[in-house]
């Protein structure tokens, strides 16, 4: 589904991708974690072309994300993404939110777009507010509304950048919960997430990134029994620590 | 003080046959024509300039980065000037005589000051699309949007909301700046007023009625303008821009 291939990317002189490889294949639950500034969310962003990247390739669905002549938008809108700060309209309702990329991206009729955003919302528990302004939900809240915006285009995938680190530790749950059920159904995800309960629950596989490198790439079973690099394991007894 | 009072002025007939009072009136008239004809085009023409300046295009930036820097720095009677008297001289014959004997004088003076406007609304529509997250960009992009329909569907929406305070002055100073087009011809109110002082040296009734004019322009506008932000403030939102990547 996703076939990720030597891609390294530069910030001016500065590198912050560095020949990464990987992919995510169908209905597999990837997790990628790493120190802050390893460069996660950069290779996240360059899956569905928010990042341009100099070299390397990336390949979603059979469809090369560097060619000049991919149809990004077109592309973009069959992969889900989910921001760690949510990122709804702040100016429309939750029920506009769900429905105006199905509009205007996918020319959906309104009535059509609004239900289908309403099953989406009752899914994520929150059908009692469509009514009302990202504003006026909490952050867990909100983060659910993203995920069924995702979805209501009906991803392929679906990419996660720490869906749950701006959140206060007793919505994480929520979140995590919903996440949990989406890969329980066989989407795939990749996910740049520190919630390890939640990687081995659902992860198929764990990547561990640190100065913009794929330093370990392996099994759950694997990361969590041995991690093979000494980054990752002092990376993991930290994390596990809190 | 020996002033002379007189209100009743203003109901006398000018030499024109007209009552001073119509002077007035008619005055106004051309200020609030010449304004909002301005207005409009400097919203127009800033909006398409402020995002302009906020796209990635290197080339868009650095054509509405200069146009704010020259219309923005050179002084609006100079600007006025140039549209009514040199730059009819540069178009080809025919188009500059038609532009200096057919054009209205108030067409000219609308886009002198409109065009001197827009640059300062461009400077505003770009600080408050700018004042956004990226991250609002990133979610238009993933959800399929391009790249212009991310600025028609969240960033401008936003945008607006956040530099309403801001146009407001811009919009409340328009027609303290359109006086200035007194000097390519327009009757509007400040040159009603001089004529009105040459004739009657009523200085003091003249000037308390115009500045309560010029005054009661502003302040509408600014009625209008606090109405269109109640109407579109974001229920639960106390500030536009989030922190975050
Ligand atoms: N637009 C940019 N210009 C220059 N450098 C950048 C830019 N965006 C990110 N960087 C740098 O690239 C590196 C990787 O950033 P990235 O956001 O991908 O890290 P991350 O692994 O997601 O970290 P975090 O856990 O803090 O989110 C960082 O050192 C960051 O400072
Ligand atoms: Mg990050």
């Amino acid at each position: 589904m996703i076939e990720i291939k030597n891609v390294s990317k530069w910030y001016g002189s500065f590198q912050v991708l560095t020949d990464c490889t990987t992919h995510v294949n169908k209905g597999e639950v990837v997790v990628v974690c790493g120190p802050s500034g390893s460069g996660k969310s950069t290779l996240i962003k360059c899956v569905n072309g928010l990042e341009p990247f100099q070299q390397g390739s990336i390949v979603v669905d059979g469809t090369a994300v560097e060619a000049p002549k991919t149809n990004l938008p077109k592309l973009r809108s069959r992969v889900g993404m989910v921001f760690q700060h949510f990122e709804l309209f702040p100016h429309m309702t939750i029920t506009d939110n769900l429905a105006i990329a199905q509009i205007k991206v996918l020319g959906r009729k309104r009535d059509e777009a609004i239900d289908k955003g309403m099953k989406l919302l009752d899914r994520v528990g929150l059908k009692a507010h469509a009514h009302k302004f990202p504003g006026q939900l909490s952050g867990g809240q909100q983060q659910r509304v993203a995920i069924a915006r995702a979805l209501a285009m009906d991803p392929i995938c679906m990419l996660f950048d720490e869906p749950t680190s701006a959140l206060d530790p007793e919505m994480i749950n929520e979140v995590l919960d919903v996440m949990v059920e989406l890969a329980r159904e066989g989407m795939t995800m990749m996910c740049v997430t520190h919630e390890m309960g939640f990687a081995r629950k659902v992860a198929h596989r764990v990547i561990f990134m640190d100065r913009g490198a794929i330093v370990e790439d392996a099994s759950k079973d694997d990361f969590f029994g041995q991690p093979r690099s000494e980054r990752a394991q002092t990376f993991l007894a930290k994390i596990l620590q809190h | 003080m020996n002033y002379h009072w007189d209100w009743l002025f203003f109901f006398q007939e000018a030499d024109d046959g007209l009552k001073y009072y119509e002077w007035i009136i008619s005055g106004m008239g051309w200020t609030v024509a010449v304004s909002l004809g301005a207005l409009a085009v400097a919203l127009l023409l800033g909006s398409v300039l402020g995002v302009m300046r906020t796209t990635p295009s290197r080339l868009l930036v650095a054509i509405g980065d200069t146009y704010v820097d020259v219309f923005r720095n050179v002084p609006l009677i100079v600007q006025l000037f140039m549209w009514f008297f040199v730059i009819p001289e540069f178009l080809p014959e025919k188009l500059g005589l038609w532009v200096k004997q057919e054009l209205p004088y108030l067409v000219t003076a609308i886009i002198g000051l409109g065009l001197y406007t827009a640059a300062r609304i461009a400077e505003q529509v770009k600080s408050g699309i700018n004042a956004l997250a990226r991250g609002q960009r990133f979610a238009g992009l993933a959800l399929g949007f391009t790249e212009w329909q991310t600025y028609r569907y969240v960033r401008l929406p936003m945008a607006y909301r956040i530099v309403l305070p801001a146009i407001t002055s811009e919009a409340m100073n328009i027609f303290k700046n359109s006086a200035v087009t007194y000097a390519v011809g327009i009757l509007e109110l400040y040159f009603q007023y001089k004529q009105i002082i040459e004739k009657t040296s009523q200085v003091l009734e003249i000037t308390i009625v115009v500045t309560a004019i010029y005054f009661g322009l502003a302040f509408a506008m600014n009625r209008v303008l606090a109405f269109i932000e109640k109407r579109s403030a974001v229920p639960g939102l106390i500030t536009g821009g989030k922190g975050g990547h």
